[in-house]
């Protein structure tokens, strides 16, 4: 059972190391795209005995908790193991078509690979400085992403990300430092159990503001949101799309695991600092997407106006509220990844992502357009797709609270989104081409066609999946909510003793 | 850099150096010592063969691509975790051979040292790409 | 002796702090060094300091005899260390790489990738395919 949860994180690695010697050959894609095949196959199986157990733990080396490193899957650990390998072989598949040969010699895949491993890594482990190694792990790799090819624009970005990100890198060491010296402990299930015995409740609540603020800046929070749009859409469209979908989610699971399982205990003072910076996180980032004029900025806005939703779910605290939070975290990789995608055929096809100088992509290329509508409706939140059930419990969750303002912005900002979704229908895709090109998909080489457009049509047939079959995904969302406020069962499988 | 003392003491010091290093690499285990330190100091020879000659032939000398071989060290390192699951174990429980036992006297072979090869190749191949790398930049 | 660790840590985080607050990108990464090196030295008194002899475990024995040091924190900040200096390898090279591309290391000059104008910014030029290679990027190449 314990080799389970080391398959997904071992199956990515293997992977990278053959897909980097093989790097100057074309097997090497190929050997990328079977590990991610693998990966998936892996993470599925994983679920299926999440599903039937609760939580899954595994003791590495045989070191009994909490001495040794664990892994441990619940069903948010394992949903988004899931959800990692679906987006990371939508983006495998998509670079067949996007990513010059040049990129690859200098390791992409591999790096791509390692990239993966780090977030898994992270969703599944049970350790807190096990975390801080599994988010360097996915760092490294998103910087050498981030500034492969080395453009300009990819250098400018990349610097503000590196250096952001390693602030708060330094940041979430600090706590994990002043965390062990208060409780001698760092195994997450053993803290769980730890900080309910720390007297010194000030100085807790002093950590889980710097948790709070490193994991921020992961998330891309207000007001430490500034890396993300100065850099996510300088590098390749396949690597903003795995940023995008993947990166600021590790902070969020993140965030959730912590103010969930270990920092609980003064709720009505970390929680609120939660409510309010989520709630200006979401109108931030919409209202720098309504400013944005190009195609891959505005979606970078709307990944931190979106992470508003999450974190709101979470600062709730409330089954419902968890929930919530658990079900946009699923919805809104596959949305967001998908309308990335788009904007890089769109781009490959009409020649740029600035809105003003491309169009006709209605005309020319309508099922794209049908094909960008699904995701931009589903992000804004239009039944019955799968962003209006994660919308409509978010928002439930605050009306049952009564707070009617949070409620209220939760969904203007929904309305403003619906308005830069507009601002990206009418200039790219309804008017005609600034420079009278023709924009369509069949002047693409077939296995560049099918590449790029397989991973699109199957993300949004996974939106409308969720979307219109949303009974067992909420019935799941509920259960992996109550399994986070009521952490007994993940304790127990950790510790594997009654607390 | 031509220096007749340098080029001739670094040929007897990178020699030493590197079989300095496999002796850290093999007493890791119950002594200082371990993957991380020899492969420094296996590094280190190499480091200064640069200095005394030239990235080039610090290059032809080590015959295989440091990047290669640094990812390759991390293959080989997970594949020490691996070998746990043949005996039935968890992930990267040591797994133990005792060879030619005869009393006290015997040659232990662990896939805990396998792991320490892998981390030895890891930080060699990893320090030379990034010396190698910096010292044709610069 | 924790206070004397404690005053520097403070000094340490301290002078990071103004080094971190300076315009020029290469000052802040030396700010990055100091902090991290505070935080190393946080962990190691967290683990509480003793006079213990080094965390060995004598031949034939199966737990250290006498007081010995806590080896937890000890091994923490030989992988933060181990980290931190990959990490700001990695960023050195890359400043190093910003310099020669962009001809600044002023953070307030860096607007390629959110320039004023922005009309102007044209990303992407990567990653066009295989079959219709891009146009050649302006920038050199990063061997990263």
């Amino acid at each position: 059972m314990s080799w389970l949860l080391v398959y997904p994180i071992i199956i990515p690695l293997l992977t990278g190391v053959l897909a980097y010697l093989f790097r100057n050959s074309p097997a090497g894609r190929w050997i990328s795209v079977a590990g991610t095949v693998a990966l998936l196959m892996a993470s599925i199986m994983l679920m299926a005995e999440v599903l039937e157990q609760g939580v899954v733990a595994a003791q590495m080396s045989n070191w009994q908790a909490p001495f040794g490193i664990t892994l441990v899957a619940d069903l948010l650990g394992g949903v988004m193991v899931v959800i990692t390998a679906i987006t990371g072989l939508a983006t495998v598949i998509y670079t067949l078509s996007e990513i010059p040969e040049r990129m690859e010699r200098l390791g992409f895949h591999a790096l791509l690979q390692m990239l993966m491993v780090g977030v898994v890594g992270a969703f599944l482990t049970g350790d807190l400085f096990n975390l801080y190694v599994w988010f360097e792990v996915m760092l490294i790799s998103s910087f050498g992403l981030l500034v492969l090819g080395g453009t300009r624009e990819q250098l400018d970005g990349g610097i503000k990300y590196v250096m952001l990100n390693l602030v708060s890198t330094i940041m979430f060491l600090a706590g994990i430092g002043l965390l062990y010296g208060l409780t001698g402990t760092l195994n997450m299930a053993d803290l769980h159990l730890a900080v309910r015995g720390v007297e010194n409740t000030g100085l807790l609540t002093t950590i889980a503001v710097m948790f709070m603020v490193a994991f921020g800046v992961k998330a891309a929070m207000f007001p430490l949101f500034f890396w993300l749009p100065a850099s996510y859409h300088t590098p390749p469209v396949a690597v903003s799309a795995i940023f995008a979908g993947l990166l600021t989610k590790v902070g969020v699971y993140a965030l959730i695991r912590m103010f969930t399982l270990i920092f609980d205990q003064d709720v009505a003072f970390t929680h609120t600092i939660l409510l309010w910076l989520a709630v200006v996180t979401m109108v931030t980032g919409v209202l720098g997407a309504a400013a944005m004029n190009d195609f891959r900025r505005i979606l970078s806005f709307h990944i931190i106006s979106q992470i508003g939703y999450m974190v709101l779910g979470l600062a709730l605290y409330t089954p419902l509220g968890l929930m919530g939070a658990v079900f946009y975290l699923v919805h809104h990789i596959i949305v967001k990844a998908n309308l990335f995608f788009v904007a890089g055929v769109a781009k490959r096809i009409a020649g740029s992502t600035d809105l003003a100088r491309i169009g006709g992509l209605y005309a020319h290329a309508p099922l794209l357009a049908f094909l960008f509508l699904i995701p931009a409706f589903s992000l804004a939140g239009f039944p019955p797709l799968s962003g209006f059930w994660a919308k409509y419990v978010v928002v439930k969750a605050a009306l049952d609270l009564e707070m009617w303002f949070v409620a209220g912005v939760a969904l203007g900002v929904g309305l403003l989104t619906i308005f830069s979704m507009t601002k990206i229908w009418g200039s790219a895709f309804w008017p005609a081409h600034p420079d009278g090109i023709k924009p369509r998909l069949s002047d693409l080489p077939t296995f560049d066609r099918v590449a790029l457009m397989l991973p699109i049509v199957a993300l949004a047939a996974l939106t409308c999946l969720i979307g219109l079959f949303p009974e067992p995904f909420v019935q799941f969302a509920e259960r992996s909510a109550n399994q986070l406020l009521d952490p007994t069962d993940y304790v127990t499988t950790v510790l594997g003793v009654q607390p | 850099m031509q220096s007749l003392i340098l080029t001739t003491t670094t040929r007897l010091l990178a020699a030493l150096l590197l079989m300095f290093s496999i002796y850290a690499l093999l007493r890791g285990h119950n002594l200082p010592g371990g993957g991380f330190i020899g492969g420094l100091i296996g590094a280190t020879a190499f480091i200064l063969y640069t200095i005394a000659t030239s990235v080039d032939e610090a290059r032809a000398a080590l015959r295989i691509d440091p990047s290669n071989l640094a990812i390759l060290g991390v293959g080989v390192a997970a594949l020490a975790g691996l070998g746990a699951g043949f005996a039935g174990d968890p992930f990267f429980t040591g797994q133990w051979l005792f060879l030619f036992q005869d009393g006290d006297s015997y040659i232990p072979l662990s896939t805990v040292l396998v792991f320490d090869i892998g981390v030895y190749m890891a930080v060699f191949g990893g320090i030379l790409t990034l010396v190698f790398a910096m010292e044709q930049e610069i | 002796m924790e206070l004397l660790l404690a005053i520097t840590i403070g000094v340490l985080v301290s002078t990071s702090v103004y080094l971190m607050l300076d315009r020029n990108v290469l000052r802040f990464l030396f700010g990055l060094v100091l902090l991290s090196n505070a935080v190393n030295l946080l962990i190691f008194t967290g683990g509480r300091l003793t006079a213990g002899a080094p965390p060995l475990i004598d031949a034939g024995e199966y737990a250290p005899t006498g007081v010995v040091a806590n080896a937890l924190p000890q091994a923490l900040v030989l992988t933060a260390i181990v980290i931190g200096f990959g990490l700001l390898a990695f960023t050195l090279a890359l400043v190093y790489r910003t310099y020669m591309t962009l001809g600044t290391v002023n953070s307030d000059e860096m607007r390629v990738a959110e320039p004023a104008d922005e009309s102007k910014l044209d990303t992407g030029r990567l990653g066009m395919g295989k079959a219709n290679p891009a146009k050649p990027a302006t920038g050199q190449e990063a061997g990263i």
